[in-house]
């Protein structure tokens, strides 16, 4: 299978390609792409130099532009595919309707993947996609099972990429407005989700506390692990119960799931975390490569060792597990 | 839940620290952020904005703070004593085998800050900024060292090991670089 | 401007159902969206009264849509969301799902859980036979204005969210069985236990969210209140208000004279307050800061946290 990996920068696509990834995906430094953090993402020389580095050494590179353009301002979104056109990308990652139609017409020879940002859950609305926008690869959405997904690809054409590791979405992406709720800047439109630029800390008596756009989030105690401040994996309160009502504070690691999702037909595996350092990226891609390369040789895989990577430092496998929901 | 691999500076050393006389060690970091500055252009770049922040690097096993402001062309960093805290935007506060760590691409920010290792208070998107920024950049301490003290690079290398062994703080980058610019 | 009732998004049983559509019949609004948009299993209890309503409210002169399901992902509700073209009412599509199973050219309305942010989308909307569009509640004012004239532009009807707990998740996971501590599978319909869902607040006491089944809902009502002269300026025709189970009918009274001049953006404002579950209003998205934000004052009664 396809080991599809994150850089956030271009040492990081250097250490990803380094460590065994087949194909990084990554973005422009600006609101086209779903990881617009600070400090992050490649301007157009660093996409050149990137491509070309990973090129040289048989890696793939797809560009993320899977925010949804702002009425009035397609002109970037339009401008960032036909970059990673020219600048040789592999393929482009698109969940808009708008976007996607016009990739199709005007760029027709670039390969199209449908984001997870377009949450398409089934074999129909995916069929629709293939056939209505060329698209090649869906990333499906975080909200399926294993026999889900071996029922999808039995029904579509394309190729499945699904996602194993890293920061676990609760709801269906591109479909969820609460950071904006809160702060104002939503993944759909700015391509951040819980902003570092709305979150502040302080230290209370009941503990750290984290609050975003002034909400309060989590408080956490000392010596308990500290989670990202995202909305959806706070602790609230609701009736007599207080706790996480949404998702606890853990992260996907679907390792031991490799070999069931081959036989479910799916194409590609992808890692989430185009945020984090290269001391991630190199680490969680050595060690899921290692993971394939078992799965293809038939022997078990290895033991989980990346929980210290994880958030909450603990792990989930999240919708893949039906008892999740 | 601490991440019980981070090495503490050895008490010795951290005494031995007590005494640094902290202008002169103001001087010399300055030198360095500067020449890091001119030979990582990307560190500006990835800054943006937040360049104008002025970072309270707390290292905990540390008897000084420091303040680091990258401003523009010119940055500039302090040693500072711990009884005046000076004014800031951002504390980011771990130990300095953690901080040597995330500079030389060997521990990840997120990973240190959830075993609490790494606390970040007051403007954290500039934080974020500044640990990118750095992450990229791929650095390598002992090779800026020698570079800036150039005509004791030799004396540098044959010392540096020892210095490693002593204090337990990796000094030079250990992944291999990737085709990266030195 | 106009009002258009959405979907509910509630579990009610059928016996209020049916007094809500009846209710209907004669309040203001000019068209009614119905159907089961959150979760499929609710549908069985109360899909009987769906065709009564339809009846009811066609012969009371108003339009009436079906909504498609918001995450379609098994068998069943591929089929349910097939089997929606041949109602012969329009189908308002909330999960494109529904494109599949529509044949190009016959006209559609597009809900507010698709993600039509900009010009490119709303033309290949247009093209594929949208009518009638209402925008998802997060696009700014900015946003708005440029769809709006596009639409009006395509022969588009482009209308917002007027009036109700926004919408802003949908999920695999059941968050109501979740708190009851059920499977998804065995969720005992505990969701039919909140009418205007089940509200979830910060450590701090700070009113926050609110969840329905899979949906996540903000706690304060969105109100358009004080932006129908902006967005009217704007282009937009029409406001979607959407259920509540309380005093619905005079809410859409209250917006239907707010509309007509006969209140202002303050009286219509303290109308609500104490009829909206909660008590707090919104309309951050539009004009403001950020989603939770009012734009009114406290002397509305809405005791904000932020």
């Amino acid at each position: 299978m396809e080991l599809v990996c994150p850089a956030g920068t271009p040492a990081a696509l250097r250490a990803a390609v380094e460590a065994g990834a087949q194909t990084v995906y990554c973005g422009f430094a600006d609101e086209t792409n779903a990881r617009n953090f600070p400090g992050l993402n490649f301007d157009r020389d660093e996409m050149a130099a990137g491509v070309a580095f990973a090129h040289g050494r048989g890696a793939k590179v797809l560009v993320a532009i899977n925010t949804f353009p702002h009425a009035g301002a397609e002109a970037m979104w339009h401008r960032a595919i036909a970059d990673a056109e020219t600048l040789g990308a592999d393929a482009v990652i698109l969940a808009d309707i708008g976007l996607l139609a016009h990739a199709a017409t005007h760029h027709p020879d670039l390969r199209r993947h449908l984001s997870v940002q377009a949450a398409a859950a089934n074999p129909d609305v995916i069929n629709f996609y293939a056939e209505t926008f060329g698209v090649k690869r869906v990333v499906l959405p975080r909200v399926l099972t294993v026999d889900e997904i071996a029922a999808i690809n039995r029904e579509i054409d394309v190729e499945t990429e699904v996602f194993v590791f890293g920061g676990l979405c609760v709801m269906a992406e591109g479909r969820c407005s609460l950071s904006s709720y809160a702060t104002g800047k939503s993944p759909n439109m700015n391509g951040v989700c819980s902003p570092a630029s709305h979150v502040d800390y302080a230290e209370e008596p009941g503990g750290l506390t984290a609050r975003l756009g002034g909400f309060t989030i989590h408080r956490t105690a000392k010596g308990q692990p500290a989670p990202y401040p995202t909305l959806c994996k706070g602790c609230f309160t609701s009736g007599n119960q207080t706790g996480h009502v949404f998702e606890d504070p853990v992260s996907l690691d679907a390792t031991h799931l490799i070999p069931a999702l081959a036989r479910a037909g799916v194409t590609a595996l992808k890692i989430e975390g185009r945020q984090r350092s290269r001391a991630y990226v190199a680490e969680v891609v050595r060690s899921f490569r290692a993971a394939i390369e078992a799965q293809a040789a038939g022997r078990p895989m290895p033991e989980a060792a990346l929980a210290k990577l994880s958030e909450g430092q603990a792990a989930t496998t999240g919708a893949y597990a039906k008892t999740w929901r | 839940m601490t991440n019980l691999t981070l090495p503490h500076l050895p008490r010795p050393l951290a005494l031995a620290a007590k005494a640094l006389p902290l202008a002169p060690l103001s001087l010399l970091l300055t030198r360095l952020a500067r020449q890091l500055m001119r030979r990582h252009p990307g560190l500006q770049r990835r800054l943006g904005e937040h360049a104008r922040c002025r970072f309270l690097l707390d290292l905990t096993d540390l008897p000084f703070l420091l303040l680091l402001e990258p401003g523009g062309a010119t940055p500039r960093v302090s040693a500072i004593s711990r009884l005046r805290p000076p004014a800031h935007d951002t504390r980011i506060a771990g130990l300095t085998s953690a901080f040597l760590g995330m500079l030389h691409g060997s521990l990840d920010g997120d990973a240190l800050f959830f075993s609490r290792d790494l606390v970040i208070e007051g403007d954290t998107a500039a934080g974020l900024a500044l640990r990118n920024a750095i992450d990229d950049a791929e650095l390598d301490l002992a090779a800026e060292l020698s570079v800036m003290l150039k005509p004791f690079a030799p004396l540098l290398a044959w010392t540096l090991p020892s210095v490693e062994r002593l204090s337990g703080l990796a000094l030079h980058r250990m992944d291999r670089p990737t085709g990266a610019p030195l | 401007m106009d009002l258009t009732v959405g979907p509910n998004h509630f579990f009610w049983d059928a016996a209020t159902v049916r007094v809500f559509y009846q209710g209907l019949a004669a309040a203001p609004v000019s068209r009614v969206v119905l159907g089961e948009v959150v979760c499929s299993k609710r549908l069985p209890f109360w899909q009987d009264e769906i065709a009564t309503a339809v009846e009811v409210l066609l012969a009371a002169g108003k339009d009436v849509a079906i909504t498609s399901l918001a995450l379609v992902t098994l068998k069943r509700e591929r089929k349910a969301t097939a089997a929606l073209a041949e109602i012969g009412l329009p189908i308002e599509v909330n999960d494109l799902t529904a494109l599949h199973a529509l044949p190009p050219g016959q006209p559609f309305w597009v809900g507010p859980l698709i993600n039509v942010y900009n010009e490119g989308t709303l033309r290949w909307l247009a093209a594929r036979g949208a009518v009638r569009v209402c925008l998802p509640p997060e696009l700014p004012l900015d946003s708005i204005a440029v769809l709006a004239r596009l639409g009006h532009d395509l022969g588009v009807a482009v209308e917002v969210w007027g009036h109700g707990r926004l919408p802003l998740a949908l999920s695999g996971r059941c968050y109501h069985a979740r708190l009851h501590d059920h499977a998804k599978d065995s969720c005992q319909f505990v969701c039919g236990l909140d009418p205007d869902g089940r509200d979830v607040e910060t450590l701090d006491g700070q009113k926050f969210l609110t969840v329905n089944g899979v949906q996540t809902l903000s706690q304060s009502t969105a109100s358009m209140a004080w932006q129908i002269e902006v967005l009217r300026e704007a282009g937009v025709i029409a406001l979607r208000i959407s259920p509540q189970s309380v005093d619905f009918a005079e809410i859409c009274d209250a917006y239907a004279d707010r509309i007509a001049g006969k209140l202002t953006a303050a009286e219509l404002a303290a109308t609500l307050v104490p009829k909206v579950p909660g008590g707090r209003l919104s309309d951050g998205f539009v004009r403001g800061p950020a989603g939770a934000h009012w734009s009114g004052t406290a002397t509305e009664g809405n005791r904000h946290g932020l």
